[in-house]
């Protein structure tokens, strides 16, 4: 298969990703310094949504070792998520206004 | 697909991109954050109850799926909870590496249903798809073992290591992994080269953090952020899925700019972070031309009283605060001088500590309102009319040989120009160098007094000094 074939199956993809490049520039150049390491954090918590992927393969896995390998996956993608959205909140929850 | 199924999906991919663009503002940050977390928590379950295959099947192993994310969850919560202030990066690392292992998993898993239905003739899936696969491994699979290396040398377990030579090891696994991908995909090779493949971006993984020394962790770990990011998006391309595809490519490109935006912050570009030898690689580190004199060290009453009769006093704060866990004292201090009529700022650098705006977690934490922490850029001008400077456990962020010293492996770092102030106090347990390993002339220079110790224990008894008097 070459490589306009391949683009041409998934044009809309690729003009999401562009897209979606240029919005995560936009999003992320006017941030404080004083926000980069919740701001890291929050980005590594969205990342997470790679769990999607992984209930999807868990949901559809036959045979014992397909389910074991998405049930560690599943755990991974859970913990990527849970704990990055925890950690960027306990980041968060110290920035307060003086009194 | 389901309708409810792809809306839920797309209220999802905006709650991310609103999520990020609330975070970068400090009054919404937290709500930002919340808002992404609703997002993805309805993606997740629109997911389990609502995905349909192509055979117009539910997902099953529905009981294992929760108990699944039941574990994942409450591991999650548990570490997220009871980790140190101090310990944050590291902690991210971590769960960028769960990230990573988890998008490797599932290629891993997706190459064994396709190889089943290559072998019962299903051969154009196979190669439409298998590029994809292979993407989301290697990348996966690279950022898993990296950021485990990251982890482990900012919790201490692991040491800088690099071998000479290691530049070129380190780009041959690289070019060997790209190749054996690209036959692979070409249909040359097959079966087990898929799992040599994962070897060795699992080894790459290793080879491309070990040698890079814990001053440039921030950037290595923003780098593999973006890393997972994209590892993420080749989930979304294989399965169809676009609030995988945005979610994972929004946190690559943010996060490369972020990786950019802190290379920029200490004047050195991405391949030299990456390839250059700060802090730990082959190269002669001590460079600088020596440096000769004698420091003075300084009373407790001495620095009490210099600090409580100045007009400004500029706190600068480094890694040795965030060891020390100084942060509360730090503001104790500050509320103690500011009640005595003595304007007081914290100057960050933007790479001071471990992370950019580590600093700004730690003491934001004590309570610092962060109008008082003022970027590098803008307190440069101040530190003129600064009457005492006080360094707690900051070292290279305020070395000058950046400045005057061509041979420094530091020379070219935007550092804070403390030597132009009045006093300068430096609060540090021994004359150790920093991170980067050089030595800095500022502590010889005529303003600057040394108060040694661990800085939470000077602190304290500085705290006591200033009430007493």
């Amino acid at each position: 298969m070459g490589i306009l074939e391949f683009i041409h199956q998934h044009i809309e993809m690729i003009y999401l990703i562009i897209l979606m490049i240029f919005v995560g520039i936009e999003l992320i150049s006017h941030v404080p310094s004083v926000l980069h390491t919740p701001l890291m954090s929050g980005a590594n918590a969205i990342h997470g949504v790679v769990i999607i992927g992984a209930i999807i393969v868990m949901g559809q896995a036959e045979g014992a070792l397909a389910l074991i390998l998405g049930f560690i996956a599943v755990v991974l993608g859970t913990l990527n998520v849970v704990g990055g959205f925890v950690v960027t909140d306990r980041m968060l929850e110290m920035f307060k206004k003086k009194k | 697909m389901d309708h409810v199924l792809q809306l839920v999906y797309l209220l999802a991919a905006v709650s991310f991109m609103v999520g990020l663009k609330m975070l970068s503002r400090p009054d919404t940050a937290r709500r930002g954050n919340a808002i992404a977390a609703i997002g993805m928590t309805l993606a997740i379950f629109a997911t389990i109850f609502l995905f349909r295959g192509q055979d117009g099947s539910h997902l099953g192993n529905l009981p294992y799926i929760f108990i699944a994310l039941v574990v994942g969850s409450a591991i999650g919560y548990l570490m997220a909870k009871r980790v140190q202030m101090t310990a944050m990066p590291q902690m991210v690392s971590f769960f960028n590496g769960m990230g990573g292992a988890c998008a490797a998993m599932i290629s891993l898993i997706e190459y064994g249903h396709l190889s089943h239905a290559a072998e019962s003739g299903d051969t154009v899936l196979f190669q439409t798809k298998i590029p994809i696969i292979l993407a989301g491994l290697v990348i996966g699979a690279v950022s898993f073992s990296g950021s485990m290396v990251a982890y482990g040398k900012l919790e201490g377990k692991l040491k800088d290591l690099s071998v000479r030579g290691q530049q070129f090891v380190n780009m041959s696994f690289l070019l060997g992994i790209l190749l054996l991908s690209v036959l692979f995909a070409l249909g040359s090779l097959e079966g087990v080269w898929f799992y040599l493949i994962l070897g060795l971006s699992l080894v790459y993984g290793l080879l491309f953090v070990f040698p890079i020394g814990g001053a440039d962790m921030p950037v290595v770990i923003s780098l593999l952020n973006s890393f997972t990011g994209v590892a993420a998006a080749c989930g979304g391309f294989l399965y169809d899925n676009y609030v995988m595809l945005i979610g994972g490519i929004l946190v690559g490109s943010a996060g490369t700019i972020l990786t950019v935006a802190m290379c920029k912050a200490m004047n050195r570009s991405l391949t030299n972070v990456l390839v250059g030898n700060f802090g730990g690689g082959g190269a002669n580190v001590t460079g600088s031309a020596g440096v000769e004199g004698t420091t003075k060290e300084i009373s407790l009453p001495d620095a009490a009283v210099l600090m409580k009769y100045a007009k400004k006093v500029v706190i600068v704060p480094g890694y040795g605060l965030a060891v020390a866990q100084a942060q509360h004292v730090c503001h104790e201090i500050e509320t103690l001088l500011e009640d005595e009529g003595v304007e007081v700022k914290y100057a960050i650098h933007p790479v001071a500590g471990r992370m950019p705006g580590h600093m700004n977690v730690l003491l934001a934490e004590s309570n610092v309102s962060y109008d008082k922490l003022v970027e590098m850029e803008d307190i440069n001008p101040e530190f003129k009319s600064t009457d005492v400077v006080l360094v707690v456990g900051a070292n290279d962020v305020v070395n000058p040989a950046a400045k005057t010293d061509p041979s420094s492996p530091i020379f070219g770092m935007p550092i804070l120009d403390v030597e132009d102030s009045r006093n300068i106090i430096v609060l540090k347990r021994s004359m150790k160098a920093g991170y980067a390993g050089i030595e800095n002339a500022l502590f010889y220079e005529p303003q600057t007094f040394m108060l040694f110790g661990d800085a939470k224990d000077s602190l304290t008894r500085l705290v006591a000094e200033i009430k007493s008097n």
